[in-house]
């Protein structure tokens, strides 16, 4: 026997948001909450039934789904994800690659070779949970064993999210309005969504050399702007442990914190690239060749110490960006300005504060 | 001979995801294209190799016209020894788009169309047993994951597969949900899931003149709120 069908939906009603929420969608006509939903379907006359396009016996099943479903969507607590591990298949030519290699949690594996080696394949190998049955006929596995099957196809269950340099905004809302319904959209409690959407805002900002107010419309955004706003979401709001990036360069944004952000929040990720900054700043690189992972570096020290370096690079040549974009010359002696020794921006004061943004 | 039909609002990309899915599945498999006025899918899957029919409905109701045509098209299938035939109708009012009773219903929605949309699609999407959400490769994360929840809340007893219809990411997971669910087209008749909106009024027959003296038949008339509940006549 089903409780749902046959309980008072004034009972339900005061136990489930989702009842309300069903009610509205719906479009049927506001119930008597004396009587259950099995009661309210009986009463419905065939026009009725015809005006939603489902029979007594489909629309019983709807309001069970439905409520089910999100009330679990509701409960779901993040499932913890410590290790993803590739147990290899076979290149395009057929040859078996690099056999097994395990990716932790807080790692950010960063995936390099050349245009058509396989790196969009192995990222959609780990979307997939591949299990054999892709042609590379790889296998992953989660915390060490085969994933649940319903993390496969489930679309709530998916631990994995995605970031490509071809995503755009297509809401029409401000930042705020826009993160206020991912966060319902993840069913949290309404007394935190607010601080979270605040706290995505901040991270946001600073990664991007142009920092956007709450009320800004997404669609509006720079690209720069935009690519931040996403990082910092999925670092905060998605609930997918796992997160692949498939190439966000040049994007004005500080690729090296944005990854940080990431890690920070237990995130394990996988970032396709041939930028040296975001390789260089991977716990682990795998290699990709005609089709199969050739091998897997771990960057050594004397790459870990070059980081700095080509890190201060990349934010002298963004507030190189912010002057452009402010409407100002680059006429200051830029050798200097990029020599090594000048780790800070003092000199260029007249130029930056000391926050190094534009004045 | 398995049958499964595929619907969704035009552009979707639901002929984008049928041709990923001939990539990957091994079986030899047909197509018939239901439209309205003209179709040019027929150019798209003759280049693909893949066998089709097409079948315009004109001046009837695009979906009465397919269940009226269903049999022949299954005829057709089997006459050319197909294993698998899949129909592809592009749910023109969404409302009925006509799901059929353990034959596997696959509704195609795209994110472009706004987070709104899969509640404002009705029959077609509610009563569909996978949900293929396309084009996922040009908005963010959180836009997708909004418009699963929405998905969801539209469907909650469907199963939802992302796949992008141009590199075909995400098409196992679709082509495996399939093969689960596909089983042979037996000899008893098919039934709709749900009888589709009765359609006839005055203006089925030809009637051209407009006003409540000339509409008769099955009419409904709209409510406003500033009067009382509209009625059906
Ligand atoms: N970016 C992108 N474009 C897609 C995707 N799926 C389909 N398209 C494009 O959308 C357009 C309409 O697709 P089509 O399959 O003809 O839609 P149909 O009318 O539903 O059959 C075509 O230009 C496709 O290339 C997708 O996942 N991503
Ligand atoms: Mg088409």
């Amino acid at each position: 026997m089903n409780d749902l069908l046959h309980t008072p939906l004034g009972r339900l009603w005061d136990k489930s948001p989702f009842v309300a929420d069903f009610f509205a969608e719906t479009e049927l006509a506001a119930p008597d909450k004396a009587l259950t939903f099995a009661e309210y379907v009986q009463r419905m006359d065939q026009f009725q039934f015809a005006d939603c396009g489902m029979s007594a016996e489909q629309l019983m099943e709807y309001f069970t789904a439905y409520i089910q479903r999100l009330e679990a969507i509701g409960r779901k607590e993040n499932k913890e994800i410590k290790s993803l591990t590739i147990l290899g298949g076979r290149g395009k030519s057929g040859c078996p690659e690099l056999s097994e290699f395990t990716v932790r949690s807080g790692e950010i594996a960063c995936v390099v070779g050349p245009t058509g080696s396989g790196k969009s394949r192995l990222l959609e190998d780990i979307e997939y949970l591949a299990q054999g049955d892709t042609p590379t006929g790889r296998r992953i596995l989660l915390n060490g064993s085969e994933p649940e099957p319903h993390m496969r196809w489930a679309a709530e269950d998916k631990p994995v999210a995605q970031l490509s340099q071809n995503m755009n905004f297509i809401m029409d809302l401000s930042v705020r309005d826009f993160l206020m319904q991912h966060a319902e959209s993840r069913l949290l409690p309404e007394n935190t969504r607010q601080s979270l959407v605040q706290n995505v805002i901040a991270c946001a900002n600073t990664l991007t050399g142009e920092p956007f107010s709450d009320g800004a419309l997404i669609t509006t955004l720079s690209g720069g702007q935009s690519r931040a706003l996403m990082i910092a979401d999925t670092a905060i709001l998605s609930a997918s442990p796992i997160v692949l990036i498939d190439e966000i360069e040049n994007a004005g944004v500080d690729r090296v914190l944005a990854l940080n952000m990431l890690v920070k929040k237990d995130k394990l990720v996988f970032a396709a690239t041939h930028d040296p900054l975001i390789a260089m700043a991977g716990t682990k690189r795998i290699v990709l060749n005609n089709g199969g992972i050739q091998r897997v570096i771990s960057p050594e020290k004397a790459e870990r110490d070059n980081i700095s370096c080509l890190s201060s690079i990349d934010q002298k040549l963004m507030r190189l960006r912010a002057l452009v974009r402010a409407g100002r010359q680059i006429d200051f002696n830029l050798e200097e300005y990029f020599s090594p020794q000048k780790t800070d921006i003092e000199n260029f004061s007249i130029y930056f504060n000391e926050k190094g943004e534009e004045k | 001979m398995k049958f499964i039909t595929f619907s969704g609002p035009p552009s979707c990309g639901k002929t984008s995801v049928i041709l990923r899915l001939g990539e990957v599945l091994k079986e030899s498999f047909g197509v018939v294209k239901f439209d309205c006025f003209t179709s040019f899918d027929s150019r798209i899957y003759d280049k693909a190799g893949i066998p089709n029919q097409t079948g315009i409905s004109g001046t009837l109701c695009p979906d009465h016209f397919f269940v009226s045509n269903i049999d022949a098209c299954l005829k057709w299938g089997e006459r050319n020894r197909l294993l698998l035939l899949i129909s592809e109708s592009a749910g023109l009012c969404n409302r009925c788009s006509p799901h059929i009773q353990n034959i596997p219903a696959v509704c195609v929605i795209d994110v472009l169309s706004g987070v709104g949309a899969p509640q404002k699609i009705g029959p077609m999407l509610k009563l569909a047993d996978i949900v293929v959400i396309t084009k996922g490769d040009l908005v963010s994360q959180a836009e997708r994951e909004v418009f699963a929840l929405h998905t969801i809340r539209a469907n909650p007893r469907a199963e939802i597969y992302a796949v992008n219809g141009l590199t075909g990411q995400g098409i196992f997971a679709l082509a495996a949900a399939l093969k689960r669910r596909c089983v042979p087209v037996g000899a008893e008749p098919l039934r709709l899931r749900f009888s589709m909106p009765a359609a006839i009024c005055s203006y089925c027959f030809g009637e051209t003149q407009v006003g409540s003296r000339y509409s008769t038949g099955t009419i409904k008339q709209m409510r406003f709120t500033d009067q009382d509940q509209g009625e059906r006549l």
